[in-house]
């Protein structure tokens, strides 16, 4: 097929942005609708990737690849079975973040409209670039429409929470910056040609002292993203501060990157400094699992507190990217899905009530569902969704990401599974103190239950909840031939480093050919037998 | 027409998805009516499927079928497929046919109240989901029903939400019983990494192959009974039951009583192949239940709630069951079991109509004397006291009288001794509900005397049905010393538990023990008839001259405010100082700092940018000169 849709997914957003130029800022209900059109039809053009992804191969897929500006910065796009999920769950959550937003956001709508169009554009690219260059470029553009949505669109601490996002994350993507630049160089001295495709890198091999702070570079710029301890003070801010709609993309998608990250380019350009980092790595996160869970506990604020839940349930995706075998990743895969769906729905959640009584605190509700029944099922499925009941979409995630964790570390596994337990607490005590109880507080006499447009942005979300839960298979099935395939891409140790016998000087600070360098290899050997 | 047995769970769940959607637009007449009659239908197909599978030989158990592949990875494989044999026809059997009279009973006890559809929605799911539990044939989708249930059951005791006490009881419920849960899951994990499936079957094979550790099968067999601790309200775990009863009464006869409670007996029932292999598991579970049986009665003792005397009484004779399965004699557990369901249920369903005739009254201190308002009520309580004390000939004096027996005769004196002890307690604290509810002087509230009445035809009967369970259930397990045939219970049960330890008993030893056991029920009996009819003072001369006694029974030896104050409370205090000195002070203090110092650092330098030429000439100058000096020496 000669369509490009990948590139037409990833640029209708702001291609439709465009439109808005031309349109006045007072018809508001217009520019809702188109932006909500946009997105929607957006979301129907992905699933034709959907359906026309083949799963049997680990290569990638719908690949578009034209030079840019040359020097190896090409315009490289193409997704295996990690990104499809990823690219489907913004395209699937963009309408209903701008649904979502119809009745929250009051002011400058159309910009707020063009810089959520942008926003999806900068997502998308990130999940499916294949160039480091232009990855880089999708990452770091996709900060400026959330720093304007946080900031101008957010509550009233909005200002620090925006500067604190962004500086947090420029930290670290300036660090992967400057390793990219390294990489660049040290490809360009190990084969002559430049290039910035990942599918090169993947190919070398780079001395393992380099990796180590290459690797760091890189994880340090992920683990802020996703976020791990103790990089994850920006997130409550930022989460308390944004609108709804800010919220939701925040916890749903644009943590995700951080994992997907992880999984695209930390591991497996840096396979041995994997392997050397990863207890530390797989450490942080088991600690973001409890840490998460017990400062969800004690919140005060429901976004707040949601938003450390977050920070629980990423630390377990984590730990189970770094379990590193097939049903952990594949797990993890699924678990950010989830985390996704639930979380972002949780956020709707809240924001829901925040439209009703404009607080986040929790002492300020108590008996809502008794105004809201209608409200009260969807918050309670969603609520069970996060913390893993059988059935709905989180257990199955959770099962596979334990499961993968228990056949690489029983110990981890088990202390994780406390997450079972912690975010019961969590999430019911709150749903306890907000919806149910005596109605203390007199303005929740006057809520009003869902309209329908809030039922139209739950119903698909409660549907695919339950359908990942029942009938997982559509989306296992897609994935497992890439997470395998990736997963020997992390795997392939290199052996030939711990062998004593090499000459040091050859890759002080290059990379290498495996192919070449086994030839040197030999040739050093019998140098040394002689 | 055996092979339908895979339709039973879905009618009670078309019925909740029915409910859930148009209950609100629905006549109360029309939502008891799609409720009750999806689960009828389950009862018909489950009395043909049990019919079918008399007829087929043992050889053909399990009967699986496999609807789809539910988690289709590599390594971790599990299916929805459910799967009908002896033991799951009769905890089908019990679901479906308590579960049916308690539905109808419902549309009578819950009839004025304005959430009714929401009710039977959850009672109908709640079924479902039991039924997944009973039906799974691997232990990943039993775990579906076993959380199912669970939230159900959340669901249920927080039913009337606007109750402080009533959510906070269903949150309590749901988080105890995820502890338990936690510790299933990673239970199930050590399954699958050891065995590499989660089927009943496959377990079970691998044990029998050889393949397996007894050091395994005791590791798994713990994790998993500690779920059990949980759901099935067991030591340390119980604390959740008592609170429970904040839900609907029929709720409590249901799921706090005949089903969900009992299915952490199914479960180590259902693998019985894993805790037969394990010696020392076995020892636990019986001793955790012994423990239990004997500590939950003399907490019954002293409540005045009627509705937390059953609610202890049911923890303490689940404590029964487990000796049985300890014991190993599954079959014995799984009896007491099926006829615990019958007379409990009964017994709930005929405090609720007590409870019902008083306008909701559940303190004990607060009835007396009713005897004689409530013609069909009383005969029934009267029957379910009977039959769980043991008194011979009704039902529960068979199956304990099993449990007990097997016990004896597997050498284990110890869970013997305490389960004998427990019969007394039993009949003490059954029959002192009967007569402080039923007999001696009124102590009605005038207000709920004009209102007194006998409940209407949609509860007595359901308690007159199972008033006749309760009384002839046993008859389907009379000892195998009177005659082989007659023990058919554990016949139909035999090729489940061929793993099961059944020591043949003399007629001597047999009736000697039945002897005993009756003799202190009776015992039992004979006490509470002294305390509380012949010197009604007793009771509170005990009290005031055992203080220290009566207290720490009264307030259930503190182990709520112990759990509080050991858990709960660090917990909640411990991530408040975390919070606040290290997550806010430390961590996001660093980030704060960081980004002051930068600028502070900035104004700092700002002061080198003055804006007059002559001081930029000044540095300009400085750094020729320093040039100069660095470049000549």
């Amino acid at each position: 097929m000669n369509i490009p849709i990948l590139s037409i997914v990833t640029f209708l957003p702001i291609g439709g942005a465009i439109l808005f130029i031309f349109i006045s800022r007072e018809k508001r209900a217009l520019l809702f609708s188109m932006a909500f059109i946009i997105s929607l039809v957006n979301f129907l053009i992905s699933l034709l990737l959907y359906f026309n992804f083949n799963s049997q191969t680990s290569s990638p897929q719908f690949v578009e690849k034209t030079t840019w500006i040359g020097y190896g910065i090409e315009y490289h796009v193409g997704i295996d079975g990690i990104s499809l999920f990823l690219v489907l769950l913004t395209t699937f959550l963009m309408p209903v973040a701008i649904l979502s937003s119809w009745k929250y956001i009051q002011r400058r709508e159309k910009e707020y409209l063009i810089f959520i169009l942008m926003l999806e554009t900068g997502i998308i690219g990130v999940f499916v670039s294949l160039n480091l260059f232009l990855f880089y470029v999708f990452w770091e553009a996709m900060l400026i429409p959330m720093y304007f949505i946080i900031g101008i669109w957010g509550g009233q601490r909005r200002i620090y929470a925006t500067l604190k996002f962004v500086l947090f994350t420029m930290l670290g993507s300036l660090l992967m910056l400057v390793a990219i630049f390294i990489l660049y160089s040290i490809y360009f001295k190990a084969t002559g040609t430049y290039s910035l495709n990942i599918f090169d890198y993947y190919k070398i091999i780079l001395n393992p002292r380099i990796q180590i702070w290459l690797f760091l570079a890189f994880a340090i710029a992920f683990a802020i993203k996703v976020p791990l301890i103790p990089f994850h003070t920006w997130l409550p801010d930022a989460h308390v501060e944004a609108p709804t709609a800010g919220s939701v993309l925040l916890a749903a998608v644009l943590l995700k990157m951080g994992a997907y990250g992880f999984l695209r380019f930390a591991l497996p350009l840096f396979p041995d400094a994997t392997q050397r980092l990863l207890p530390f790595l797989a450490v942080l996160s088991l600690i973001g699992i409890l840490y998460g869970g017990l400062m969800a506990l004690i919140q005060k604020n429901v976004k707040s507190l949601v938003a450390y839940s977050s920070v629980s349930h990423m630390g377990l995706i984590m730990l189970s990217v770094f379990a590193l075998n097939t049903i952990s990743v594949e797990g993890a895969i699924y678990q950010m899905l989830n985390h996704g769906l639930s979380t972002g729905a949780l956020f709707l959640c809240v924001g829901i009530l925040y439209e009703r009584s404009h607080t986040h605190v929790i002492k300020d509700y108590g008996g809502v569902s008794r105004q809201m029944p209608i409200f009260s099922a969807f918050f309670l499925v969603f609520i069970l969704s996060s913390l893993g009941l059988p059935g709905l979409n989180g257990f199955v995630g959770e099962i596979l990401c334990l499961f993968g964790i228990f056949k690489s570390n029983t110990v981890f596994a088990i202390l994780a599974a406390s997450t079972v337990i912690l975010s019961a607490v969590y999430l019911l005590w709150m749903f306890q103190r907000v919806m149910q109880g005596p109605i203390t507080n007199e303005k929740i006499n006057s809520f009003k239950d869902l309209n329908k447009r809030e039922i139209c942005y739950f119903v698909p979300i409660i549907i695919l909840v339950f359908w990942m839960g029942i009938y997982p298979g559509p989306f296992l099935r897609k994935m497992d031939v890439s997470v395998n395939h990736l997963l020997k891409q992390i795997q392939r140790k290199e052996k030939f480093f711990t062998n004593e016998h090499i000459d040091k000087t050859f890759f002080l600070d290059t990379a290498i050919n495996p192919n070449t360098w086994k030839e040197k290899h030999q040739d050093n050997k019998e140098v040394n037998s002689q | 027409m055996t092979e339908i047995f895979w339709m039973i769970p879905f009618f009670p769940a078309l019925g909740s998805l029915v409910l859930v959607l148009l209950g609100h637009k629905l006549s109360k007449k029309h939502v008891s009516f799609i409720a009750c009659s999806t689960i009828f239908i389950s009862l018909c197909i489950s009395v043909i499927s049990f019919a079918g599978l008399l007829k087929i030989g043992a050889e053909n158990y399990p009967l699986v079928k496999k609807l789809f592949t539910w988690i289709p990875t590599h390594g971790f494989k599990a299916d929805f497929s459910l799967q009908f044999d002896p033991l799951s026809a009769i905890m089908v059997l019990i679901v479906t046919v308590v579960g049916f009279l308690i539905h109808i009973y419902s549309t009578g006890y819950m009839a004025e109240d304005k959430s009714y559809s929401r009710y039977f929605a959850y009672l109908n799911l709640f079924t479902f989901a039991m039924l997944i539990l009973v039906m799974a044939s691997n232990i990943v989708l039993m775990f579906v029903g076993w959380e199912g249930v669970g939230l159900c059951s959340y669901l249920l005791i927080g039913f009337w939400f606007e109750k402080h006490s009533a959510a906070q009881a269903g949150k309590k419920a749901f988080i105890v019983n995820r502890i338990g849960d936690a510790a299933f899951l990673i239970g199930i994990l050590f399954i699958f990494f050891h065995i590499g499936s989660g089927e009943f079957t496959a377990i079970n094979t691998a044990i029998s192959r050889g393949s397996i550790s007894t050091g395994f099968a005791t590791v798994v067999g713990i994790l998993l009974f500690a779920g059990a601790t949980g759901k099935s309200a067991q030591i340390p775990l119980y604390v959740w039951l008592p609170d429970a009863m904040e839900g609907p009464t029929p709720v409590s006869a249901f799921i706090h009583a005949a089903t969900m409670v009992t299915a952490g007996v199914y479960m180590v029932a259902r693998m019985n192949f894993l805790y037969s292999f394990s010696g020392t598991a076995s020892h636990i579970i019986a001793f955790i239940g012994a423990l239990t049986a004997i500590y939950a009665a003399t907490m019954a003792l002293t409540q005045n709630d009627i509705k937390r005397v059953l609610a202890y009484s049911t923890i303490s004779q689940i404590g029964y069951m487990f000796i049985g399965c300890g014991v190993g004699a599954y079959s014995a557990g799984m009896f007491h079991l099926y006829t615990h369901a019958f007379f409990k249920s009964l017994l709930f369903l005929a405090a609720g109509s007590v409870m019902h005739a008083l306008s909701g009254e559940a303190d004990m201190r607060k009835m007396g004397g009713l005897k004689k308002y409530l013609p069909i009520t009383y005969p029934a309580f009267l029957i379910g006291a009977i039959a769980i004390s043991g008194i011979p000939f009704f039902s529960g004096f068979f199956s304990k009288d099993a449990i007990l027996t097997k016990a004896f005769t597997n050498g284990q004196y110890f869970v013997w001794t305490i389960g004998v002890l427990g019969t007394i307690l039993t009949a003490f604290y059954m029959f002192r509900l009967i007569f402080l509810t039923f007999h001696g002087k009124e102590r009605i509230t005038p207000e709920a005397k004009m209102l007194l009445h006998e409940s209407p035809p949609v509860m007595t009967v359901p308690l007159v049905i199972l008033a006749f369970f309760s009384v002839v259930a046993g008859y389907a397990g009379v000892p195998a010393v009177f005659g082989k045939k007659l023990d058919w219970f554990s016949c139909f049960l035999q090729p489940i538990f061929s793993r099961g330890r059944e020591v043949h008993v003399s007629l001597g030893a047999e009736l000697a023990l039945i002897l005993i056991s009756s003799f202190l029920a009776i015992l039992g009996l004979y006490l509470a008839y002294l305390s509380y009819i012949k010197r009604p003072q007793f009771p509170h001369t005990f009290a005031t001259r055992f203080p220290f006694i009566y207290r720490l029974l009264y307030n259930k030896y503190y182990v709520d405010e112990a759990y509080d104050a050991l858990f709960v409370r660090p917990l909640v205090r411990g991530s408040e100082q975390i919070y606040n000195k290290f997550d806010l002070k430390i961590i996001d203090g660093a980030v704060n700092e960081t980004a002051s110092a930068t600028g502070s650092f900035g104004k700092l330098i700002c002061y080198l940018q003055t804006g007059f030429i002559k001081d930029y000439a000044l540095v300009f100058l400085l750094g020729v000169a320093l040039f100069l000096g660095y470049l000549l020496f």
